[in-house]
């Protein structure tokens, strides 16, 4: 396997609503942004692979005005995945791998306040069974909740200190939605949104857009100073179907977390892409990062997708923060986390390292 | 260095206007099953599913990778979800092939699929978006304009687009599977057929089908080891451009032009008329055959048309193109791509029955979409690099 580094990222602030800016226009600046900090032009890589979704957009081919904030000419060779970006990285760091690339544009982005998001989201199930029953995406995940709770797997309480945690973290994160300090039992306290779940145990709804650069072996010495090397990079699917899949456990996140060497030494920092409380602690578990109560890492310094939760893009921004503590020199192992579908269907773990 | 990989087995459903037979899961996995019958393969072989489709609204549902996870035997495995507009089916073939070459997977599924009965393209392809303009013209309304570009430069007969449309028909005739197969087609009934989009006649268009298609690629260290006729991934490459710039080409784009030569070298193919043995083209309206000889750089520009009129591209002709009757017989738009891309590699493998090109050792893959602006081919051979 090639040497592989993320070597430069950039995102918008997570809002709620992107009034008065399309896609391309959130897309642009990070772009921008990215060429300033690296130095290289994303249409100047080896190779361009982009994550959004049609459905949020409520268009066909909304993808497809991606190549204009790219400025793709002359033609790219580039592709797209119809998954968070965090996926696209992975195609991305594929191509490298085969020798076709040196670097490699990777971007997510999304606008799921144009429409009703928790409802769009009822549109990924089985249409034939499931769907027209329109199972929201908070309702969904609040049945895995109340299964948690009921067989003993957690608690309101570790969902309310997760809740509280994040939001604490984002404080210290400009581009995060939700900011505040308030303790276990003020969240308590809340009323029931989707019971067992609070507003506090979900993630927002958000606008936004990531970008991240990747270059092979000494490129990316060239372009950084301290790449985040990718040490290990897995995704797993499981069946979509709830009742034939363990909810009290994240078992894909397992498995990816198990072939790309979480385990394999310390981990300083993990961002994680859990859009709700109980699913950030099953996932947690499934690293074996709450294992150890000595433990060193922390989980979530920017807020995770509980703070900020740019649907397509919050995946690979999960990566791009890993990755940037460890330009820093903050961190020097950390592990990433994206998700997708309901329940945590599909999980995708990065383990970044800096040198 | 890259891992040589090859196509082993090729899995495709029968096409039709509506298969009411068969769910999506259904469909899906007919198409894997007979991927995985002809590679002799069970699910469990499998390392991981690549599925590519068009846009979600064309069935409406959002993602739907997620939810034909278990359908295609891909439940704990790793799943990746494709889509370039029209040139998804080969980019989703590209991807797929990726995993094996860059050594991260042995051996991967890779299926395409469009169900368009269950809902409706033309709706998918004229909603109208906040900040975008609606041309509410669907794809033809689009690519109208560029065919009549193509007439004026090319000096092309307006007859042209007839004889590629009579051509497919007639070679879809020797295709079990094709969607539309006209026992009495004829050039007076294309000519006479209803003009959709000056210059594309209703029979110069395709049809809206229900359809998928599935490959099983290989590493080279298990294809090996088999003593069938495979097909060797030569080389692959895709290329993407905006829709729209002042002094863009639509007619003729950079972006294939980029791709073809890319593919030629990566191939090691200087003289790509003499050396490739036939081709399958994305031709979703007739003109899109000499556009392509020309875009693919198999003819000098402006002469795409005499390859069709000197009946070069018939399935008996010096390049055979679309021998399984095409886009224009088929059409399950996100599986269209990849059904190109399978119809080369049966050819190298001379399983393709009554459309079969004698002697085929060398293919072409070839699937476009968008505005003109995204392109994805490769080269398959029956012989290794």
């Amino acid at each position: 396997m090639r040497d592989v580094a993320v070597v430069g990222f950039e995102q918008s602030p997570c809002v709620r609503r992107e009034q008065n800016r399309n896609e391309v226009e959130v897309l642009v600046p990070v772009l921008r942004a990215l060429r300033e900090q690296t130095g290289v032009a994303g249409a100047d890589c080896d190779f361009i692979c982009s994550g959004s979704s049609d459905y949020l957009a409520g268009q066909s081919f909304a993808f497809v005005s991606g190549l204009d904030a790219v400025g793709a000419w002359p033609p790219v060779s580039e592709s797209h995945v119809e998954m968070d970006g965090a996926w696209a990285l992975y195609e991305a760091w594929v191509k490298i791998q085969m020798g076709q690339a040196e670097t490699a544009l990777v971007y997510g982005f999304g606008k799921p306040s144009m429409g009703d998001l928790p409802m769009t989201m009822a549109l990924q199930l089985d249409p034939y069974c499931v769907m027209p029953l329109w199972p929201d995406a908070i309702s969904m995940a609040g049945l895995q909740a109340r299964h948690c709770l009921d067989a003993g797997v957690l608690t309101e309480r570790e969902m309310a200190a997760a809740a509280a945690r994040d939001r604490r973290h984002a404080m210290q994160n400009s581009n995060a939605q939700l900011r505040w300090d308030r303790s276990v039992d003020e969240i308590l306290a809340e009323p029931y949104l989707a019971n067992p779940l609070r507003k506090s145990d979900c993630a927002p709804i958000s606008d936004g857009a990531s970008a991240i650069l990747l270059a092979a072996g000494d490129r990316a010495r060239e372009i950084c100073e301290r790449p985040a090397w990718i040490r290990g990079i897995e995704h797993i699917c499981e069946p979509i179907d709830l009742g034939v899949r363990d909810l009290g456990r994240s078992r894909s996140t397992q498995i990816a977390a198990e072939k790309a060497g979480v385990g394999s030494g310390k981990i300083d920092v993990a961002e994680l892409s859990a859009p709700f409380t109980h699913q950030e602690i099953l996932v947690e578990r499934a690293l074996g990062l709450s294992l150890d109560s000595s433990s060193q890492t922390v989980v979530n310094p920017s807020g995770g997708a509980l703070a900020g939760n740019p649907l397509m893009a919050v995946g690979l921004s999960r990566i791009g923060e890993c990755a940037s503590r460890i330009f820093s020199g903050e961190a020097d192992r950390g592990v990433a986390h994206a998700t997708s579908g309901p329940c945590l269907q599909q999980n995708l773990i990065c383990v970044l390292e800096g040198e | 260095m890259a891992e040589l990989t090859a196509v082993v087995g090729i899995g495709q459903t029968k096409y039709e206007a509506k298969r009411l037979d068969l769910s999506m899961p259904g469909l899906v996995r007919d198409a894997a099953e007979k991927a995985l019958v002809d590679a002799d393969c069970s699910w469990a072989d499998i390392d991981a599913v690549i599925l590519g489709k068009a846009p979600d609204l064309f069935e409406g549902v959002m993602m739907p990778e997620l939810f034909l996870n278990e359908a295609l035997g891909g439940a704990y495995k790793p799943m990746l979800r494709v889509h370039t507009a029209g040139s998804v089916g080969g980019s989703t073939a590209i991807v797929a092939a990726s995993m094996v070459q860059s050594g991260v997977h042995d051996r991967v599924l890779c299926v395409a699929f469009e169900k368009q009965s269950e809902s409706n393209a033309i709706w998918a392809l004229t909603i109208s978006a906040p900040f975008s303009l609606a041309t509410v013209a669907g794809a033809g309304g689009y690519f109208a304009p560029l065919v009549r570009g193509y007439i004026r430069r090319s000096g092309a007969p307006e007859d042209t687009g007839i004889r590629v449309a009579v051509k497919d028909r007639e070679n879809a005739l020797r295709n079990p599977l094709a969607h539309l197969r006209l026992e009495d087609i004829s050039f007076d009934l294309v000519a006479n057929s209803p003009m959709l989009w000056d210059p594309i006649r209703y029979l110069e268009t395709c049809p809206s089908s229900d359809g998928a298609c599935a490959l099983v690629l290989e590493n080279e260290s298990l294809a090996s080891k088999r003593s069938n006729k495979l097909a060797w991934i030569h080389a692959t490459e895709m290329r993407s451009e905006p829709t729209m710039f002042s002094g863009r080409d639509q007619v003729m784009p950079q972006a294939t032009l980029d791709n073809a030569k890319n593919l030629y070298k990566k191939a090691g193919i200087t003289k790509p008329r003499e050396e490739i043995d036939c081709a399958e083209i994305y031709v979703p309206f007739s003109w899109f055959e000499p556009m392509w000889m020309e875009g693919m750089l198999i003819t000098e520009p402006n002469q795409g048309w005499k390859m069709t009129y000197e009946g070069a591209t018939a399935l008996d002709g010096d390049f055979p193109v679309n021998m399984s009757g095409g886009v224009l017989s088929s059409n399950p738009i996100g599986a269209s791509g990849l059904i190109r891309f399978a119809e080369a590699a049966r050819q190298v493998r001379g399983i393709a029955g009554e459309h079969q090109v004698d002697g085929a050792r060398k293919a072409l893959g070839h699937a476009y979409g968008g505005g003109s602006q995204y392109f994805s081919t490769w080269i398959v051979d029956s012989a290794k690099p």
